[in-house]
C-alpha cells in the first residue's frame, strides 16, 4: 500500500507500463487540491484531516477522564463482586455490532429522540436540541465505542497497585487528588499510555460511527479514504491518505511514549 | 510532642464476626506499648481503628484526650508503618521520607533539609537519591520509620514491621527501634505475634486472643504472673499440669496432678487479686521449663517429682529435655548449654524439683495452641 500510494492512478491495462512511475501526486493533491498546480491549499481535505486528528485527541482525553474514575473504582474501591458485575455491565453492550450501537445512539440523540423527549417532558427545554448537528452525538459515540480499550489497561494497571500505598499516602496526610497525582497515575502510566494509544488509533480510524452519527457537514478522514477507494476508484490516492493517517498514529504513539516516559514493551503489556 | 492513647471499650465487627471485642486500655504518653497475639487475633484491626482507617462499631478512640470519631487518618496525629512497609517504589528515598511534608506544601529546600536530618537519624546519610528497590530489607525498614516520623506524629503505630526480616536483622532492628523511640520520645504502639520482640522492646504489653485483651501489664509481670492459661502458654514456654485443688492456704494452693501433689502460688486476676479456688476444683498448674531443675544435694526445692527421660534436644544456648511422668504426661525442662547432660540417657528415671514460687495455678481454660 505504501508503494501504491506513490504510483499514479492508472487503468489496469497500463499498470507496470512506462507511465507507472513513483510520484508524489497524491500527497500533492492532499495539500494543494490538485495534482499540478501549487496555487491554492486543499482546505477541505486538510481541514477534515486536522479536524479528525483534533477530535480524536479530544475523544481520547475525554475517554481517559471518563474511564479513569471507573477503572479506579473497579480496581480499588468496589468489592470484588460489584466490580465483576460492573465489568459485565460494561461488556454486554459491546456484544452488539458497532454499527447497531451507533444507530442506537442516533435514536437516543435524534431531534425527536429519547433524550430530547425526556428533557422536554421534564420541562428542562422547550424545543429539541440538535445533538447531531452539534456533533455531540458523534463525540459521545466515538468516546463510547472504545471505552473498554481504555478501561481495561487502566484497570489492570491500577489493580496491580498495592492498596497499602494508597493508605500510606493518606496516613501521611495526602489529599485524594494528590494521592492520585503522585501515586496512582505514575504507577498506572503504562496503562494510561496504552489505553490512549489504542483509543486514539481506533478513533482516528473509525468509520461506522462517524458515518452514522456525524452531522451532515462533518466529515471524518476515513470517509475520504473510503471515497477514494470505493466511489472514485482511485486506490493509490486512498492509499496515500491512509498512509497519512497511519503516520499520525505512529507519531501519536511516540508522543505518548515520550510524555509518559514508558517503553514500547510496557505499552503493549 | 507525644500523646496518650485511650481505647474505650472498642469493638470492631465484620458482619456478625467480632475482630475486636470490648477492648479497653490506656497507653501512656511516651510509652513503648505492644499488642501481642497470634495471627488473626485482631491486632491489625485494632491498629487500623487507632489510625482511623476503620471505624470501631462500638467504643471510642481518644488521642491526647480527644475523641477521634469522624477524624480521618490524614488528620490524626498518628503515623502508621504498614506490615509490608508500603514505601513508594517510584520515588527516591528522600522523596519517600518527606512525602508528608510535600503534601503539606513545605518548600523544596526545607524538605531537603528535613530529609537529610531524618537520613542521619536512621543512619542512611547520603543515600537519599537511591530508589527504594536499591536498599536492603533493613534499610527499607528504617526508611519507613523515617517517613512515618517526618511529620512528627505524636503516636507511631507499627504493624509487625520486622516480620519480613531474617532473625539476625530482626534482633538488631529491635534494639534500633527502641533507641529511635527513646530519641524521639513519642508514643510507640507496636504490634507483633512474636513474644520475644514484644518483651525485649516494650514498656508494657497487651496480650490478645480472638479479639479480646487477655492481659495488660509490664513485660516481666505478664511473664511471671499470667492471668489466664492462654497468656501462660502464649508468652514464653510453659508446662501445663492439669489437676485438682487439694487445699487452699492463702495464696498457696496444693494441687494434685498425675499422682503427685504440688504446692504453687495462686494466679491473679485482672484487678490484681488472687483467683479464688475451692477444694476439688479443676485447675491447671503452670511451671516454666527453665524453672525445673534436676534434684541433687545442692538443689532441693519445695516440689519434687519423678519422671523418665524421653529425649534431649540441643537448641544452641540451651538444651531441652523432654520427660514423661507415669509414661503419659509430657514435661519439658531446659538447662543452659554448659550443664553436663551426658548422664541423662533415654529412658532413665530421674528426680526433678521446682519452687512453689515459680509455679502458678489458674482456673482451667484454653491454652495457646502452637
Ligand atoms: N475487611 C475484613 N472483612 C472481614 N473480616 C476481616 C476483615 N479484616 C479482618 N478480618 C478478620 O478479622 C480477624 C482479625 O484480622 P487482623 O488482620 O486484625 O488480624 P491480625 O491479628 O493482624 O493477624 P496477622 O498477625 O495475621 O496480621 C481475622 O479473622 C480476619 O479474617
Ligand atoms: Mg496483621
Amino acid at each position: 500500500m505504501l508503494d501504491l500510494s506513490f504510483r499514479p492512478n492508472l487503468p489496469p491495462l497500463l499498470r507496470g507500463g512506462p507511465d507507472d512511475v513513483h510520484t508524489l501526486v497524491h500527497y500533492k493533491h492532499f495539500i494543494f487540491g490538485s495534482e499540478t498546480s501549487e496555487d491554492a491549499y486543499n482546505y477541505v481535505d486538510i481541514g477534515v484531516f486536522l479536524n479528525t486528528i483534533i477530535t480524536a485527541i479530544l475523544v481520547t482525553v475525554l475517554n481517559l477522564c471518563f474511564c479513569y474514575p471507573i477503572a479506579f473504582y473497579m480496581a480499588k474501591v468496589a468489592k470484588p463482586n460489584s466490580a465483576r458485575l460492573l465489568i459485565v455491565a460494561l461488556i454486554i453492550p459491546f456484544w452488539i455490532n458497532e454499527l447497531l450501537r451507533s444507530f442506537a445512539l442516533r435514536i437516543l440523540f435524534a431531534g425527536e429522540g429519547v433524550i430530547n423527549n425526556i428533557l422536554i417532558s421534564i420541562g428542562f427545554i422547550d424545543t429539541g436540541i440538535n445533538f447531531i448537528a452539534m456533533d455531540i452525538a458523534l463525540y459521545t459515540g466515538l468516546t463510547y465505542a472504545y471505552i473498554l480499550l481504555m478501561i481495561f489497561p487502566l484497570y489492570n494497571a491500577i489493580e496491580s497497585l498495592d492498596t497499602n500505598q494508597l493508605e500510606a499516602a493518606k496516613d501521611l496526610g495526602s489529599s485524594t487528588f494528590r494521592t492520585h497525582w503522585r501515586i496512582v497515575i505514575p504507577h498506572a502510566k503504562a496503562g494510561i499510555a496504552s489505553g490512549c494509544t489504542m483509543v486514539f488509533m481506533l478513533t482516528a480510524g473509525a468509520l461506522a460511527t462517524p458515518v452514522v452519527l456525524s452531522s451532515p457537514n462533518t466529515y471524518w478522514f476515513t470517509q475520504l479514504i473510503y471515497q477514494w477507494f470505493n466511489m472514485n476508484d482511485n486506490w493509490s490516492r486512498g492509499s496515500a491518505y491512509s498512509i497519512l493517517l497511519l503516520s499520525v498514529s505512529v507519531v501519536f504513539v511516540l508522543l505518548m511514549m515520550r510524555i509518559f516516559k514508558v517503553k514500547i514493551g510496557e505499552i503493549i503489556r | 510532642m507525644s500523646a496518650d492513647v485511650e481505647l474505650n471499650n472498642i469493638s470492631v465487627t465484620f458482619g456478625s464476626f467480632y475482630a475486636a471485642k470490648n477492648v479497653s486500655v490506656k497507653i501512656n504518653q511516651g510509652e513503648f506499648f505492644s499488642f501481642l497475639g497470634p495471627s488473626g487475633c485482631g491486632k491489625t484491626t485494632l491498629l487500623r481503628a487507632i489510625s482511623g482507617f476503620l471505624d470501631p462499631s462500638e467504643g471510642k478512640v481518644l488521642i491526647a484526650g480527644q475523641d477521634m470519631a469522624g477524624i480521618g487518618p490524614n488528620k490524626r496525629p498518628t503515623s502508621l508503618i504498614f506490615q509490608n512497609l508500603a514505601l513508594f517504589p517510584l520515588m527516591s528515598v528522600s522523596e519517600n521520607i518527606v512525602f508528608s511534608l510535600e503534601v503539606r506544601g513545605v518548600g523544596k529546600q526545607e524538605r531537603q533539609k528535613r530529609a537529610d536530618e531524618l537520613l542521619d537519624l536512621i543512619a542512611l546519610s547520603g543515600q537519599g537519591d537511591k530508589k527504594v528497590h536499591e536498599l536492603s530489607g533493613g534499610q527499607r525498614q528504617r526508611v519507613a520509620i523515617a517517613r512515618a516520623l517526618a511529620i512528627e506524629p505524636k503516636v507511631l503505630l507499627l504493624d509487625e514491621p520486622l516480620s519480613a526480616l531474617d532473625l539476625k536483622l530482626r534482633q538488631k532492628m529491635r534494639t534500633e527501634l527502641r533507641a529511635i523511640q527513646k530519641r524521639v520520645g513519642i508514643t510507640f504502639i507496636y504490634i507483633t505475634h512474636d513474644q520475644g520482640e514484644a518483651l525485649t522492646m516494650s514498656d508494657r504489653v497487651a496480650v490478645m486472643n480472638e479479639g479480646e485483651l487477655e492481659q495488660v501489664g509490664l513485660c516481666d509481670d505478664v511473664y511471671d504472673f499470667p492471668h489466664t492459661p492462654f497468656v501462660a502458654t502464649f508468652v514464653g514456654e510453659n508446662n501445663p499440669f492439669y489437676g485438682k485443688v487439694v487445699s487452699v492456704e492463702g495464696d498457696k494452693i496444693r494441687v494434685e496432678s498425675h499422682n503427685n501433689t504440688f504446692v504453687a502460688k495462686s494466679g491473679k486476676t485482672g484487678d490484681g487479686k488472687n483467683h479464688s479456688f475451692s477444694t476439688g476444683q479443676e485447675v491447671i498448674m503452670f511451671i516454666r521449663p527453665e524453672s525445673i531443675f534436676i534434684k541433687n544435694e545442692n538443689t532441693q526445692l519445695d516440689n519434687t517429682f519423678k519422671a523418665r527421660v524421653n529425649t534431649v534436644e540441643f537448641e544452641g544456648n540451651i538444651k531441652n529435655i523432654y520427660l514423661k511422668i507415669n509414661s503419659k504426661m509430657n514435661v519439658r525442662f531446659s538447662v543452659p548449654n554448659a550443664v553436663d547432660t551426658s548422664n541423662l540417657s533415654n529412658n532413665k528415671d530421674i528426680e526433678l524439683t521446682f519452687s512453689s514460687q515459680k509455679a502458678v495455678v489458674l482456673p482451667k481454660g484454653s491454652l495457646a495452641v502452637d
